[in-house]
């Protein structure tokens, strides 16, 4: 079958600016692609593209196997959901809701089935006769994805939808997009700068950093197979830990040294790696680095290391340590014997481990 | 203040000693502003006096003084006899010519500035803001500069001398004021409503009409207040580009005033000047609380 959402060669300047750069992706039906990257990397200006809000200066979009590069808005069978609402300010939330089909000049009857319908799924039957300004944060947020979903589309855009609730708020709709998501099987294009909603809500991302994709892949492939420094750094919280090392062929493996002050260098042996330049970038996450003892694996390998701070987080504990000249997070169970100043000994998850080329940030494994 | 102050107990014992202070200024600041308001209602109020005296009680009265018998016959003969110049009809006449002039100028004026304002300010195209900043010195332009040029132009017309000409004269004078009002007031509105609409279906007339329009009473309202205060005061234009029987108010009033046979008759004139003013008097005190609204709009949001 054709991808829902094709997008090809896709170029986007304003004037000499180029603000996207040679765009290629595709999303199947029931997909959940979500663009992520830093403020200013142009992932709106890519959806309003996809919506047809804003012009393209080259390549081609595809929605449900149709041309729709130069079709406008109203015809690309789209519905959007923007990140301030844009509930009509005069319009009462049912005619919120129906204006669309007014202006499409549905029928009375089938308007207020379809209105009855989708009131019901997003339970705001009783804010129906009132005005967007009578309306709480969430109330407005779910009226603005009712007046997506009673149209029905082949492609769902979201534009920033929760940035503009407060933090209980917004992990609430986050898993009620996600369910939404599931029972319609509805193909969505979501744009965030927040990694977790897109690695909660994805089945597909796509990293943008200055215009440029960095990396399209699932969840799980751009968390632990990041392909450059910038996702590797972008995607996580806390970030992954990279750290300068060399790495020196030994047999067919290699020996990987990191440099620390006021101590001899910690010495990984890794088995799976080879080919590595002298000098590399290591990256960890923190949550593969643990406590001697509390992981277990062909590849751990354990060394002393000097504490110097330590961050109780519930859960977690994060011990900060010091190696090859940068801080190192390590993610540690929350009754950790780890005490600020003392050396403890960490074990190093090197199954999970990344390795970058410092100059071009490339992912060399 | 003086009540939230005596609410607390801690604070009553200083109490006296400042609410005096307080009290003091409170009643010089009423002294002062009702002073002014005095100062600025003279001029009404000798008008409105001498408007229901009768000629011989001016001659021989005070200014200030109360009209001892007071009589509508002034007003009614500025509404429908004093002479300009040779006709001895009154203002009627003129009152109308201005009504009919200003009722459709204003109107016509403020739609083709609402849907300017609405272009400009969401629906950017190349050079937008040059030709807003042009319509912007149009506001500037003194009336004196543009007196001939619309002559000629009204002349070529074939509309010179004609109500409709005043009106066209009107309606292109007052577009650069009334974009600017709708510009700066569309412009607060998020783009994104637009965006939304085009995406629901909805067209450039149906976007304006649906969604713009009903949020826009209170700039329409200071649109329509401008305007109509500005075509039914406006003296200058009146007079260069009408014609015997074309001439607004204003003109009459100033023909009225000037065109004496014998004696002069303050209570006529004044009757007649209050005549004149009353339409936008009345515009102001229906609504005038909008109009302050209106041009604090932008300013509250932040």
């Amino acid at each position: 079958m054709a991808p829902i959402l094709d997008i090809s060669k896709l170029q986007k300047s304003y004037g000499a600016t180029h603000v996207l750069k040679d765009i290629n992706v595709q999303i199947d039906e029931g997909d959940f692609l979500v663009l992520v990257g830093p403020s200013g990397c142009g992932k709106s200006t890519l959806l309003n593209c996809i919506a047809g809000l804003e012009p393209i200066t080259g390549g081609s979009i595809h929605i449900g196997g149709r041309d729709m590069t130069h079709v406008s808005p109203k015809d690309r069978d789209i519905a959007m959901v923007f990140q301030s609402y844009a509930l009509y300010p005069t319009m009462s939330v049912a005619k919120n809701i129906t204006f669309g089909m007014k202006v499409r000049g549905v029928d009375q009857a089938t308007q207020e089935a379809k209105l009855a319908d989708v009131a019901r799924q997003l339970q705001i039957e009783k804010l129906l006769n009132r005005r967007p300004g009578q309306l709480s944060g969430g109330q407005r947020q779910r009226v603005a994805m009712g007046r997506a979903l009673v149209r029905d589309p082949k492609l769902f855009l979201f534009d920033e939808p929760l940035s503009n609730l407060d933090a209980k708020l917004r992990v609430e709709m986050r898993s009620e997009i996600k369910k939404l998501h599931h029972s319609m099987n509805a193909s969505i294009v979501y744009v965030t700068h927040d990694q977790i909603e897109a690695m909660t809500l994805a089945t597909k991302i796509v990293v943008l950093k200055d215009g440029v994709v960095q990396q399209i892949g699932s969840p799980s492939e751009i968390y632990n197979k990041p392909a450059n420094l910038f996702v590797a750094d972008f995607m996580g919280s806390p970030a992954m830990n990279l750290i300068p090392a060399r790495a020196e062929p030994e047999g067919g493996a290699t020996r990987i040294e990191i440099d620390r002050e006021g101590a001899a260098p910690i010495i990984l042996h890794d088995p799976h790696a080879s080919g590595l330049p002298r000098d590399i970038i290591l990256g960890l996450r923190p949550e593969d680095i643990a406590e001697a003892g509390f992981r277990a694996g062909e590849d751990v390998q354990e060394a002393q290391c000097l504490v110097d701070m330590v961050e109780p987080a519930g859960a977690d504990t994060y011990v900060m340590s010091r190696l090859g000249g940068t801080g190192v997070t390590a993610r540690l169970h929350a009754e950790t014997i780890a005490r600020p100043g003392e050396q403890m000994t960490l074990a190093f998850d090197l199954g999970k481990v990344s390795y970058f080329e410092p100059g071009t940030g490339t992912r060399l494994n | 203040m003086t009540d939230v102050t005596a609410t607390h107990a801690p604070a009553q014992a200083v109490r006296p000693a400042r609410s005096w202070g307080k009290t003091a200024l409170r009643w010089i600041l009423y002294i002062v502003l009702g002073l002014f308001a005095l100062w600025y209602l003279m001029p009404l109020f000798v008008m409105l006096t001498t408007s229901i005296k009768t000629l011989e009680e001016i001659r021989t009265g005070s200014l200030i003084a109360l009209p001892r018998d007071a009589t509508l016959e002034p007003w009614a003969k500025a509404w429908s006899g004093a002479c300009t110049g040779i006709q001895c009809e009154g203002l009627r006449p003129f009152f109308w010519n201005s009504v009919i002039l200003a009722v459709p100028s204003v109107l016509i004026s403020t739609v083709i500035g609402a849907l300017n304002g609405y272009v400009i300010a969401q629906w950017r195209f190349k050079g937008a803001n040059i030709i807003f900043a042009l319509m912007l010195f149009g506001c500037f332009i003194p009336f004196q500069v543009v007196l001939l040029p619309m002559a000629r132009m009204l002349g070529l017309m074939g509309i010179a001398g004609t109500i409709p000409g005043l009106m066209f004269v009107h309606i292109i004078y007052g577009l650069g004021f009334t974009t600017l009002f709708f510009r700066n007031y569309y412009v607060t509105i998020p783009s994104e409503l637009v965006k939304a609409a085009k995406v629901d279906g909805a067209g450039f007339l149906r976007i304006f009409v649906s969604i713009f329009l009903p949020l826009s009473l209170p700039i329409v309202v200071v649109s329509v207040i401008w305007q109509f205060t500005q075509i039914w005061n406006d003296f200058l234009f009146g007079v260069s580009f009408s014609s015997a029987g074309t001439q607004p108010v204003t003109v009459a009033l100033n023909n009225i005033v000037n065109s004496t046979t014998g004696v002069k008759e303050y209570n006529v004139d004044m009757a007649a000047a209050i005549i004149a003013a009353l339409p936008t008097l009345l515009v102001y005190v229906v609504a005038g609380k909008y109009f302050i609204r209106g041009l604090t709009a932008g300013s509250v949001k932040g």
